[in-house]
């Protein structure tokens, strides 16, 4: 009977939880329509809206993976940026073969239409290289993991520096040759995609992120949720409870790439221009940032450090050379302090009246 | 052909001089030091700043770089690695990319992003010539292998540090407590060895090697930018993983053989980007022998 409850209200905690981050995205989203229809919002701060929530979905795609799953993977940029890329492909096939092409500005549901079909697409391809990358790498523990991914982050993007996309009369084509390149470029090597019509609205943005968060809250809260962070705390333990391991990290790693990939889409069409070099392992750190200052396994505390960090900097121009610096500091710092005996009991103190009412529980 | 492999030695050797520090601090500390190859730049930038501005002897300078950069290397292992001794590994790599991000930032605060062009400090060294070499005005060279004073005295100041470190980690008291450490942290303890000072001595090693590779690094490839450390580190740490880690001799041969993968991919296949090759070798490596080419199998304790 007692249990019965006790389940009852932990599952109440969780969907509270999630509800919260649903609330929260919600209300963000009210608040910048409004500033913005407003005309409260500047120009440069508008501009900021949908990469802020690319990154927000980009956030939360990697908290599971090193939050849920906990596995660092320091290549998230690279599927980001396999989405972006997808995204600007599917764009530029689509324009080209519809008649409608020419009045795209003034056709919403047009440009809705080419919107999901990029994201899609774009989750669709990243969750395949994420298949394929995860196979070989989740074989790897810690230090390895983490080391792998980066490789294939820096892997990505040196092919996307060499890969020519175009299209002609008779399709499209890809080729690692510069010289090849005819009719109208869609990728051209490390100087990117230049020619990308602008279709991301933030709207679109928002659905996308609620998304998102349903997709990675049920799934944290499912079994195999639960799984996957069994073995997070204890590997061989979860072995030798019938767990498949490489099929619950495959789980949270696939479903975090393909998230990334629909991220990338979203963010890559809202410029008309995007390179590679945007997505290296600079990009891949600073989504990790958001991830370790909003508290590891945290998605409110992801989704609100990924916005406050991203329009802040932007806000704050005139500390623009200190902001990497800063950043790395407050990396070393908050894991310095979470780990420090002392601020634990400190904050245990703090906390007290929460800590000895779970405890009960724990008893109980 | 042998030209490239000459030269993919030499690049190797700075890999295995930086790979040495990576596999030392790892097979002792158990963590994976990913502020490494910024000391290396660090290390660049002492040496360049002592010799431009202030017009130092190049031996002299490399030896203020050491200094520099062992000091480095005890502060941050005191400041940010010894209070997470006990964490997951996860933090501890959390805190490692800090301490690297930190450096490369506070670095471009100092030094600007213009690349500051390192001076040749081999170049009063003739190259050695084998064979009956000669070089046209547009520098192609025909006949005969030339090899450039950095390239030799690269390897030369590798073979010197290999032999330097077996030497140290096998004869010498301090090196025999490396070893006891990273075998067992606990019963070296008991046999009273000061664990603590012996972690800090081996970032100090690793530390003041990386800056002999800065400025090696820096000979071969003049442009000094923040960033300079960031790649060779990386690669470094394949070359450790390469050669497996923990083992001196196997980063010395996985470094040489990342060196000579590089520049031989480079040459062969110049459209695509040789990092591709490298990591391509680092992922192959992993899945067919984790443990690296010369490394110990380590059976997981329940």
């Amino acid at each position: 009977m007692a249990e019965e409850k006790m389940t009852k209200k932990k599952m109440s905690k969780a969907s509270k939880n999630a509800f919260l981050n649903y609330g929260i995205v919600l209300a963000f989203f009210v608040i910048f329509q409004v500033l913005s229809s407003t005309g409260i919002l500047s120009n440069s701060l508008k501009g900021q809206l949908i990469p802020v929530v690319s990154y927000m979905i980009m956030a939360v795609s990697l908290n599971l993976v090193v939050g849920i799953s906990g596995e660092l993977s320091l290549g998230h940029a690279g599927f980001m940026s396999i989405g972006a890329f997808t995204g600007v492909v599917v764009e530029a096939v689509i324009l080209s073969n519809s008649p409608a092409a020419a009045t795209l500005s003034k056709n919403l549901g047009l440009q809705i239409l080419i919107l999901v079909a990029s994201i899609v697409a774009g989750a669709i391809i990243a969750g395949v290289a994420g298949v394929l990358i995860g196979i070989p790498v989740l074989r790897l523990n810690g230090d390895y993991l983490a080391i792998v991914t980066l490789a294939f982050g820096e892997i990505i993007k040196n092919l996307l520096y060499c890969l020519y996309i175009y299209i002609d009369d008779t399709g499209l084509h890809f080729s690692l040759d510069p010289t090849s390149l005819a009719g109208t470029t869609v990728l051209n090597g490390p100087m990117g995609a230049t020619s990308i019509k602008k279709i991301s609205i933030f709207a679109a943005g928002i659905v996308l992120l609620l998304v998102v968060l349903v997709i990675v809250q049920n799934l944290v809260n499912s079994r195999s949720g639960r799984a996957i962070m069994a073995i997070r705390d204890n590997r061989i333990a979860a072995e030798a409870s019938g767990l498949h391991i490489t099929k619950y990290k495959m789980m949270a790693f696939v479903t975090s790439s393909a998230l990334a990939g629909a991220a990338g889409a979203l963010y890559a069409l809202n410029y008309s221009t995007i390179v590679p070099k945007k997505f290296d392992f600079n990009t891949s750190i600073l989504i990790l940032v958001f991830v370790v200052l909003g508290g590891i396994g945290n998605m409110t505390g992801a989704l609100i450090a990924a916005a406050v960090l991203t329009v802040l900097p932007e806000m704050l121009r005139d500390f623009q050379d200190y902001r990497m610096l800063v950043y790395a500091i407050v990396l070393i710092l908050v894991m310095l302090l979470t780990n420090n005996e002392r601020v634990k009991v400190f904050l245990a103190g703090l906390f007290n009246k929460k800590k000895s009412k779970d405890d009960a529980k724990e008893v109980a | 052909m042998l030209t490239y492999l000459i030269n993919g030695i030499s690049l190797g050797s700075v890999y295995a001089i930086i790979a040495l520090g990576y596999t030392m601090v790892y097979g002792i500390a158990k963590m994976l030091n990913f502020a490494h190859g910024d000391v290396i730049m660090v290390g660049g930038y002492a040496s360049f700043c002592t010799m431009t501005y202030l017009g130092w002897p190049p031996a002299l300078a490399v030896l203020f770089s050491m200094v520099v950069c062992t000091i480095l290397g005890i502060v941050v292992e005191r400041l940010a690695y010894k209070p997470l001794r006990n964490a997951t590994s996860l933090a501890v790599l959390i805190t490692a990319i800090g301490v690297s991000y930190f450096l490369q930032n506070a670095a471009l605060l100092i030094w600007t992003s213009n690349p500051k062009v390192f001076p040749d400090i081999f170049a009063s060294i003739p190259p050695l010539v084998i064979g009956h070499a000669e070089v046209a005005a547009d520098g192609t060279q025909s006949g005969g292998i030339v090899i450039s004073a950095t390239t030799l005295i690269t390897i030369l100041v590798n073979i010197a540090i290999m032999v330097g470190l077996t030497l140290f980690t096998s004869k010498t008291k301090m090196g025999k407590a490396m070893r006891a450490v990273s075998e067992d942290k606990g019963a070296a303890t008991l046999m009273g060895i000061n664990v603590d000072f012996t972690i800090s001595m081996t970032f100090a090693i690793g530390s003041g090697l990386a800056a002999i590779a800065g400025v090696l690094l820096c000979t071969a490839y003049p442009n000094l930018v923040p960033t300079t450390g960031a790649m060779p580190g990386i690669k470094a740490f394949v070359a450790a993983v390469f050669g497996g880690i923990g083992s001196i001799p196997g980063a010395m041969l996985g470094g040489i053989l990342l060196g000579v993968i590089e520049i031989i991919a480079r040459a062969l296949v110049p459209s695509v980007p040789s990092d591709i090759f490298v990591f391509a070798v680092l992922i192959i490596v992993l899945l067919v022998k984790p443990s690296g080419l010369l490394g110990k199998q380590i059976r997981e304790k329940v």
